[in-house]
């Protein structure tokens, strides 16, 4: 097995941070939309859709719902512009309008539940791993597309709400873990937290279907539907 | 360090927030933990594949229609375009 390394230098370097020190470039784009530039706006909306969708779908887990909340996330930022007070970056501020609005829609959904943040996250499960079997080499390579996309979805859907999102924002659209903070309205602590449980209840389920010795993939798929 | 020690300091190490003293003392452990190290190697291949997927991926046409969605209704003010798209705003969708 490889000596472990730290995976920091990919989480840090997203494609869109500017240089040090300099304005983000989202700022004059922003300034460009309160002056009353539509075009100005579209072009964020264009930088940011795919993300808010995903987003929204990872939480909702449904296609419909994401596009509505797609539309309606851009639709508020836009009437609330002068609120947005360039003290954090325009898509964290986008990404937290994108969280609110998937939550209200979980809970309408759910009527006799309440979906927050902090749903389900006080379940022990997968606090303390308990599956220590080695995955064989790029075990994903031994499912097609489609397979592998079923098992990532179906894997990640099984989390609790609270655990999807921070691993979606954090891990999957490359938020650094303060940002992650403020779109959810958590301290950073609480998204660490948060963060070590999803990790460790993913590689808990995947295990099942990369572990070193198990079934052949269809057999694989089979046991574990 | 123990396990459950190595375990709270998990977040930070994948995350290169661990002073060098403390990371020194995560290497020693997982040099000498089979357990933790399996758990390390497999935690940063979770991660990695989610990462190297696109499982939600807009298609260009869906972008194109939201936006032009959006932008209508931001130029006119108002919900006009939701509303005629969603006549039911009641209807389930399990």
């Amino acid at each position: 097995m490889a000596a472990p390394t730290s995976i920091a230098d990919d989480l840090l370097d997203t494609p869109e941070s500017p240089a040090p020190d300099a304005p983000h470039p989202d700022l004059a784009l922003v300034a460009r939309a309160k002056a009353g530039d539509t075009a100005a706006f579209e072009q964020l909306v264009k930088q940011y859709e795919r993300q808010i969708f995903r987003t929204a779908l990872h939480i909702t887990q449904n296609r419909e719902d994401a596009e509505d909340i797609t539309q309606d996330v851009f639709f508020k930022a836009f009437q609330k512009l002068d609120q947005f007070q360039g003290n954090s970056k325009f898509s964290t501020w986008l990404v937290r309008i994108a969280v609110n609005e998937s939550l209200m829609r979980l809970r309408k959904r759910k009527t006799q539940r309440t979906v927050s943040m902090d749903q389900d996250v006080e379940t022990e499960e997968g606090a303390i791993p308990r599956d220590f079997a080695e995955w064989r080499p790029n075990p994903e390579q031994n499912y097609s597309q489609a397979e592998l996309a079923e098992i990532l979805r179906k894997t990640i859907a099984g989390l609790p709400p609270g655990f999807r999102t921070v691993f979606t924002l954090r891990d999957i659209e490359n938020l650094s873990t303060e940002e992650t903070a403020e779109a959810l309205g958590l301290s950073v602590p609480a998204v660490k937290s948060r963060l070590l449980r999803a990790r460790l209840q993913l590689r808990e389920r995947l295990s099942r279907y990369f572990r070193k010795g198990s079934e052949g993939t269809a057999e694989a798929m089979r046991l574990n539907k | 360090m123990n396990c459950t020690e190595f375990l709270a300091k998990l977040t930070d190490y994948f995350d290169g927030q661990i002073d060098p003293d403390l990371l020194a003392e995560v290497k020693q452990h997982l040099c000498s933990c089979h357990h933790c190290e399996v758990v390390v190697d497999t935690t940063r291949k979770t991660i990695d594949i989610y990462r190297g997927h696109e499982h939600y991926d807009l298609p260009d046409d869906v972008a194109t229609r939201l936006r032009s969605a959006i932008m209508e209704r931001c130029k006119c003010g108002c919900d006009e375009t939701k509303a005629a798209k969603t006549p039911e705003p009641t209807k389930s969708r399990h």
